[in-house]
């Protein structure tokens, strides 16, 4: 086992194993370059449907069957149907099969997510908001997104963890991505550079997670500092009009 | 060869009636995996749920390492066991139910939790036991949570039952990854079909089996859903 856990570390030690097409580097890219096209492509077409359902508050039964269908078809399912399907479409091997099923996968819960926050927020807010005389375009865009803003976030973090994970499975497709050391390697039955692999997989999926963490931290206010509506429509009303 | 391939039919019904017997045992070997993920993930959250509820420190660190186990990704996983315990159906399980315990352990703490004080002290003032409160009044109280836990890891679990076809498992992931071998032929295009269908469908059935069961179970709450 040590010896194992040695072979690891001097795997990760040759500078061969980070350059070069095939190497750490250039699969990290690959993988994080797919992760985010098909993470941004599925919010572009999974936001603003869910949230103009959200708005007007209908819906709530395609955004639950959305989800439940979504996890009940496997991810590896999602991959090799993929596959024959953007063979047939022309689209050929590697990028575009596995573009498809990542943004498929991305999809559900990034809708129903989004829905549910837009959905829940607090009734009165949006009564008032009407009361003062906004417009419906207005009520969502001042009102509803900021309020939802938190849920939409982590809407996006677990799509996008997902996809990142799930992206591992595109050396199946032909495309390369980080899974392409644990697929190859089982292959050849080279148990260092599958446990190298799985390593670098894991670092990568943690490293998403983290990061969509922090940004929220950062970036998004938390719902519960901002909770009571007195203190949202004050925001609301100290707001700039913009045309 | 490739340039053909949009002639050819996607699924060949009559591949299907000819391997009906292959389909069944792939359907088999899945139900098999996820019950057994699904049973000992159950008995090891239900112990750690149990430590959680009696010692409130240990929740944080349980939940955070479950945590972390849920976000590594399946193959990756796979990846560190395989070099341990190889490419057997052990790996497979180890897999299966790591991914299992963040969900049922946080609905069983939920659900134990939402058990209203009021109906815990009149048990403790009718001179329960701790553990007869538990098994008694907490736990039946608690299932309708906890089942709602055990369905999202059973579908889960279906689901990633079918990657364990790249470590030599697999049930229905088996036809999948043989069918992706083959993807340029309808018999390839025909098996991913297959897997993928009788996977989702068995989702289905065993959702829907948990609903029933849950119903059974909890005849109290019956006047309530209707």
């Amino acid at each position: 086992m040590i010896d194992f856990l040695g072979d690891v570390v001097a795997w990760f030690l040759d500078p061969a194993h980070w350059l070069g097409s095939g190497g750490i580097l250039g699969r990290t890219w690959e993988h994080v370059q797919i992760s985010a096209f098909s993470t941004v492509a599925a919010a572009l077409v999974a936001l603003p449907p869910a949230i103009w359902m959200g708005h007007r508050r209908r819906g709530g039964i395609v955004a639950v069957a959305v989800v439940n269908i979504g996890r009940a078809i496997p991810s590896f399912a999602i991959i090799a149907l993929a596959l024959p399907i953007s063979i047939r479409l022309g689209l050929g091997l590697g990028f575009w099969p596995t573009f498809l099923a990542l943004f498929a996968l991305a999809l559900p819960p990034m809708f129903t997510n989004t829905y549910t926050g837009i959905a829940e927020v607090d009734p009165a807010l949006v009564e008032a908001a009407r009361g003062m005389g906004m417009t419906e375009s207005q009520i969502t865009t001042r009102v509803e997104i900021p309020v939802a803003a938190p849920v939409i976030v982590t809407a996006i973090r677990v799509s996008a963890v997902q996809v990142v994970a799930t992206a591992t499975l595109a050396a199946l497709v032909a495309w390369g991505g980080l899974g392409r050391f644990i697929i190859d390697g089982f292959a050849i039955q080279d148990n260092v550079m599958v446990f190298a692999g799985g390593l670098l997989v894991a670092g990568l999926a943690i490293a998403t997670e983290l990061g969509f963490a922090a940004f929220e931290r950062r970036f998004v206010p938390s719902t519960a500092s901002r909770s009571t509506s007195e203190d949202l429509l004050a925001d609301v009303t100290v707001a700039p009009q913009h045309g | 060869m490739i340039a053909q391939v949009a002639d050819q039919p996607f699924v060949r019904w009559d591949w299907i009636v000819d391997h009906v017997d292959d389909i069944w045992a792939a359907t088999w070997e899945h139900i098999v995996l996820t019950a057994i993920a699904v049973g000992v993930g159950f008995v090891i959250s239900l112990a750690l749920s149990m430590l959680a509820l009696r010692h409130r420190r240990t929740y944080g660190p349980i939940t955070w390492v479950t945590g972390i186990l849920y976000t590594i990704p399946s193959l990756a996983l796979f990846a560190f066991l395989v070099p341990i315990t190889g490419l057997t159906t052990l790996t497979a399980e180890i897999g299966l139910v790591s991914y299992t315990l963040l969900i049922l352990i946080r609905n069983i703490v939920a659900g134990i939790d939402g058990v209203p004080a009021s109906v815990r002290e009149s048990a403790v003032g009718m001179g329960y036991t701790r553990r007869r409160l538990f098994l008694e009044i907490e736990l039946p109280l608690a299932l309708p949570v906890i089942v709602a836990g055990i369905r999202i890891a059973a579908v889960t679990t279906i689901g990633l039952v079918t990657i364990t076809a790249l470590i030599g498992k697999g049930g229905l992931g088996f036809l999948i990854l043989r069918g992706l071998n083959l993807f340029y032929s309808p018999v390839g295009t025909t098996q991913i079909v297959v897997g993928t269908v009788m996977s989702v469908l068995l989702a289905v059935a065993v959702d829907l089996s948990l609903v029933g069961a849950e119903r059974a179970m909890t005849p109290w709450a019956r006047s309530r859903h209707r």
